[in-house]
């Protein structure tokens, strides 16, 4: 029997997507059916966190089969936050989009293929099936592909063919896994391969760990597509060239979301179907997240453009979701809950940074370093938005960035790794320094006769909004952390107390 | 050494070559061929596997899988071929640019 509130699962996902059809049928319309639906999943989201403290996880059986056979959707608390995080930041992206490309037929081309990406993702997020989840990975990959080759330049276009090729590579070894994996199994349904897997492991520890052998082959063919998917130094070669020429709507929602949506799926194959035995596995991610956060955070700092700076910087701040997957299982739910925490507030911060530089580009005409030194002064409400959104990404209080790093650092601290809280502190630092770099130009007096003063644009208000929601979610954290508590997905409940909750920690 | 081995050994080999392909060639449209055929090393391997005893019926879903992995393939293709165009008109070259243009 369906629960009540299961549609609100469907409409999360049928919305959007039928809204790119009528955006492609009806492109005079398309702007106003973007917006709708950008407010609809907003509302959407917040009527299934309702339903989801009042009666918990729900599921929504598609065409009324059930697993095995059939494909399910289903929501706990971790994924409410994923689609929380792609309305939160699909909204503004949206709102933004209306200012940036013109109301012309010829740009009409990013409607719909934002929408049938934001459908996309909303079904990855609510997907329990390893072949449903392949569909919509494709689904994700491919639109995602045509929205970065919309900006028509060369660099464009060749950033638009590396991700083509990228992805299509990982989405084969994804589905070669999954194959293996049914061949092993019977099932394609997450919890069923999870209890298969988990139960063999029981038969393994009297018949031979070789017994898992073979399951493992498979889930590692799955956990290296999504690395590369999810950009994981060294695998992120092919992110900064995508992400860095796409318009600037699209690289906000590449870099907020869609990396950080294969990430999640890791984390699901990670938390629901991987027998035990997998902590050097989770070292080693560890380790990687650890490369990354050291090495994108270098290469920031050594870009001449200002939104290549911040596509490495997605490559650096990436790292952190992964270094939860290295702390002792005793400690790894802290951990996990300011991994996620971490991905509302980076979605957030990094649109804000993106939109920044669209506004420089399209305002100041360039977005270089060198000549912005020029223009800084001019746009005092932009760069005050990469300031505030910069404070998030160092993760400086009052931010929702702090509150993630700090649970990180508990965590690590707790469970005696060091080494992990020595990486949460430098790659703070190292993001202070890329980050005052760019803010740093505004206090630049250049000698040259000081520009006029211009009226900020709405673009550069609705920057700053999202930059100062990056802020608000600094103090929003207790009741969220809350709602992802709503079928614990990471096991056992939140025990330490938050910071700023009465009584809390210090 | 059963036929089902066989055509699953055959489906890894062709993944290698095509990979191999994927990564060494410069012209655009040899990449977009070599993943048509690592897609087809990964269809043979999971059509291979579904039939799981000699004399049994094969399993239906594998060959769905597959079925739906060809849909997909069939749009990356024209998706790639397209971009390919695209490039080539800009540049004159039906090969990727450099990635530091910078």
């Amino acid at each position: 029997m369906p629960q009540p509130g299961a549609a609100l699962l469907v409409v999360a996902v049928l919305l959007p997507v039928s809204a790119a059809a009528a955006c492609f049928l009806a492109p005079r319309l398309a702007r106003g059916i973007a917006v709708a639906v950008a407010l609809g999943l907003a509302s959407v989201v917040v009527l299934l966190a309702v339903e989801l403290v009042a009666h918990g996880p729900l599921e929504y059986r598609v065409g009324g089969w059930g697993a095995p056979l059939g494909i399910d959707l289903r929501a706990d608390g971790l994924t409410l936050f994923m689609l929380l995080a792609a309305a939160l930041t699909g909204l503004p992206i949206t709102v933004y989009g209306l200012a940036y490309f013109p109301a012309s037929a010829a740009a009409g081309g990013f409607w719909p293929l934002w929408m049938l990406l934001w459908g996309a993702l909303n079904a990855l997020f609510l997907s329990g099936d390893a072949f449903n989840l392949y569909v919509t990975l494709e689904l994700m990959g491919l639109s995602a592909v045509v929205l970065v080759a919309l900006a028509g330049s060369v660099d464009a276009l060749g950033g638009a063919m590396r991700y083509l090729l990228m992805t299509l590579t990982a989405s084969l070894i994804y589905l070669l896994g999954v194959g293996l994996l049914y061949h092993q199994t019977g099932v394609l349904d997450l919890n069923l391969l999870g209890a298969a897997l988990q139960g063999g492991a029981a038969d393994a520890l009297q018949g031979g760990a070789a017994a898992l052998g073979p399951a493992w082959v498979a889930l590692g063919l799955m956990c290296a597509a999504l690395l590369v998917k999810s950009a994981l130094f060294p695998l992120h070669f092919w992110l900064p060239p995508a992400h860095s020429s796409a318009p600037v709507p699209v690289s906000a929602a590449l870099s907020g979301l869609v990396v950080k949506a294969t990430v999640y799926l890791l984390l699901r194959l990670w938390l629901d179907v991987m027998p035990p035995g997998k902590e050097d596995l989770g070292t080693a991610l560890g380790v990687l997240g650890a490369a990354a956060i050291v090495w994108g955070s270098v290469q920031a700092l050594r870009q001449s453009e200002l939104k290549l700076l911040v596509a490495y910087s997605t490559v650096a701040q990436l790292g952190y979701l992964f270094l939860p997957f290295a702390v002792e299982a005793a400690h790894a739910g802290v951990a996990w809950r300011g991994a996620a925490y971490f991905v509302l507030c980076h979605a957030l911060a990094k649109t804000a940074m993106f939109m920044t530089v669209g506004n420089l580009q399209k305002l100041g005409g360039s977005a270089r370093l060198g000549e912005l030194r020029h223009v800084a002064r001019q746009f005092p409400v932009s760069l005050a938005a990469f300031g505030i959104a910069g404070i998030t990404i160092i993760g400086l209080p009052p931010s929702g960035g702090f509150l993630a790093k700090w649970l990180l650092l508990q965590a690590s601290i707790g469970a005696g790794q060091w080494w992990l809280a020595v990486v949460v502190l430098a790659g703070g630092l190292l993001s202070a320094a890329y980050v005052f770099r760019v803010v740093g130009l505004a206090f630049v007096e250049d000698g040259s006769e000081s520009a006029p003063a211009r009226r900020s644009s709405a673009a550069e208000w609705i920057t700053l909004a999202v930059a100062l929601g990056t802020l608000a979610l600094g103090f929003t954290a207790p009741p969220m952390l809350r709602v992802l508590e709503v079928g614990s997905p990471f096991g056992e409940p939140f025990g330490g107390a938050l910071l700023w909750e009465p009584g809390g920690a210090p | 050494m059963t036929v089902a081995f066989l055509y699953a050994l055959s489906g890894v080999a062709l993944f290698v070559v095509a990979f191999h392909a994927l990564v060494n060639r410069r012209h655009l449209l040899h990449k977009i061929m070599s993943l048509n055929v690592l897609g087809s090393g990964v269809f043979l391997v999971i059509g291979a596997l579904a039939r799981r005893a000699p004399t049994a019926d094969p399993d239906p879903v594998p060959l769905a899988l597959v079925i739906t992995g060809i849909v997909v393939a069939v749009a990356a293709t024209a998706l790639g071929i397209v971009i390919m165009l695209r490039l080539q008109a800009a540049t004159g070259r039906p090969e990727l640019p450099p990635a530091d243009r910078n």
